[in-house]
């Protein structure tokens, strides 16, 4: 078990965990992460050039609440999206991408 | 007024005992400026100077939401070099190298550069064929470039794993003898040193907290020490650029990342040089107190909190230990994280924004601290004239919309990849 010490956290307590919705809590060493889960892509075929210029380059990159895709590749292999505050990386709740957010 | 530093001013100071004066003032904001340049780390420092120096501009304040060389100036491997191959990289870091190697006197003040040379390491033939091309494009742009074999590299660097059944055997590597290191804190003091006695006003803990605009005019910025106006105001704050800029409405092609460095136990002289390795990102080098510097990648996925994840320490010993295995005998005496700026690009950008009078400096990604003087120079340049520096135009911030991206590493558009 892993209890700390005066001088605080351990690494293991302080490095991000993320709730995988099929393999549980995980360190994050087991996933890769995979950028801002809020943008849409342009609908396939668009010829809008200054959407798909905004969807591949421009970021919100907020300080604080940010929702974002994971893939656990050394576990079930699934997209995730997680919440987690991009301030504190403190983490939020989690579920596969192919599922809506749950409400 | 600060009083010029000099053998004549050390001798006098320990005749007398006279104590020194503040290295700059402690400034209280105004409430109009020429300029604003938000941001009190090395560039925006830079910039505050070189307005001031290069062009007559001095009613300027830099203001610093902590304290000067509380960001990336103080938390950087301090390294300098100019070992690029895009036109318009090389021209711009050669520019930089060379504002450094005069910046001591034209600052007055000792940043103690250190010039003792960069080797990128080559584990293979055809690393070395890279190398040797580089090392080219260097040369044809009056850089200075040496391309080493092993045996070179044996005689200059005998402390790494020349074993034989090394992972990462080694092949050669390319010198830049021009490159090296200087001393961060000094750098960020030395211009807030010399941009004070030109008459700027230097800002710390005044946080801002939204833009002030006439239309599409940015005419100043509102903090936490009240509404300061200002002619042109300039955004400097690489780490935190999405932040700022979304409160004069602008999203960036910038996500925040973490950067860990790491420094050991102090031990005698040992690595002569500022060494990269070739198999991974890691480079080294001795600060003059003795202890090891060294980095590596970035930690991997966006944040602002300024504090890096364990499993990045082991990944970069590793490499540490691979490169050099009696470093598995030294304690690590301290490691940090800086907030770093990345593009889809891996390149910055200084330039004009969409709002009138905003200018922005920011996206450094992981080049930062040896670009400071070249980015002081033409981002006061931009702002002084309102157009880009000719050194700088391809560093745009609408140039992902013209298709003109500037990749370096060839990497593609993963900000958290470059």
């Amino acid at each position: 078990m892993n209890t700390g010490s005066a001088n605080g956290p351990t690494g293991n307590e302080r490095m991000l965990k993320i709730v995988c919705p099929n393999c549980g809590e995980r360190h994050y060493t087991e996933f890769r992460y995979a950028g801002d889960a809020t943008k849409s892509r342009p609908r396939h075929g668009s010829a809008d050039l200054r959407a798909w210029h905004d969807h591949v380059f421009l970021f919100d990159n907020p300080k604080g609440a940010h929702r974002e895709y994971w893939q656990h590749v050394l576990g079930c292999r699934q997209w995730l999206v997680l919440e987690r505050d991009t301030a504190t990386n403190t983490t939020g709740r989690s579920w596969l991408a192919s599922e809506a957010a749950p409400p | 007024m600060t009083e010029r530093y000099s053998a004549l001013a050390l001798a006098r100071h320990a005749a007398t005992g006279a104590p020194w004066p503040r290295v700059w003032r402690k400034a209280e904001p105004k409430p109009t400026y020429d300029v604003i340049v938000i941001g009190g780390g090395g560039h925006g420092l830079a910039t505050a100077y070189y307005l001031a120096a290069n062009h007559g501009v001095t009613k300027v304040a830099v203001i610093e939401r902590g304290y000067i060389g509380s960001g990336n100036v103080g938390r950087n491997t301090t390294l300098v070099r100019s070992n690029y191959q895009m036109d318009g990289n090389t021209q711009f870091f050669e520019y930089s190298l060379k504002l450094w190697e005069g910046l001591s006197h034209a600052l007055n003040y000792n940043v103690m550069l250190s010039q003792r040379g960069q080797i990128v390491l080559a584990h293979g033939p055809s690393q070395l064929d890279v190398l040797s091309r580089k090392g080219n494009i260097m040369r044809l742009n009056g850089i200075d470039a040496e391309l080493l074999d092993r045996a070179d590299i044996m005689r200059l660097l005998p402390y790494l794993d020349y074993s034989a059944g090394t992972r990462f055997p080694i092949h050669g590597g390319l010198l830049q003898r021009r490159a090296g290191t200087a001393r961060h804190d000094a750098v960020a003091w030395g211009y807030a040193r010399a941009a004070d006695r030109l008459g700027v006003d230097i800002v710390e803990h005044c946080e801002v907290t939204g833009f002030i605009s006439v239309g599409n005019r940015i005419t100043g910025v509102r903090t936490s020490r009240g509404d300061i106006h200002a002619e042109r105001t300039a955004i400097s704050v690489a780490g935190h650029s999405s932040h700022i800029a979304a409160m004069a409405g602008l999203r960036l092609p910038i996500e925040s990342h973490l950067l860990q460095a790491f420094v050991t136990e102090p031990i005698k002289p040992f690595v002569d040089h500022v060494i990269s390795f070739g198999a991974e990102l890691f480079y080294i080098s001795q600060s003059d107190k003795g202890g090891l510097v060294f980095g590596g990648h970035i930690d991997g996925f966006n944040s602002y909190t300024q504090r890096g994840q364990f499993p990045k320490i082991q990944a970069v010993a590793e490499c540490a230990v691979a490169l050099i295995p009696s470093m598995s005998r030294l304690r690590l005496l301290r490691h940090w994280a800086g907030i770093q700026d990345m593009t889809p690009d891996g390149s910055p950008f200084i330039g004009r924004t969409p709002r009138d009078n905003l200018y922005f400096n920011g996206g450094w990604c992981y080049q930062g601290f040896k670009a400071t003087p070249a980015t002081g120079w033409c981002f006061a340049h931009t702002i002084a004239r309102g157009e880009e520096h000719a050194l700088v135009r391809h560093l745009a911030l609408d140039r992902f919309e013209r298709g003109n991206g500037h990749d370096e590493y060839g990497l593609g558009q993963w900000t958290y990849r470059q």
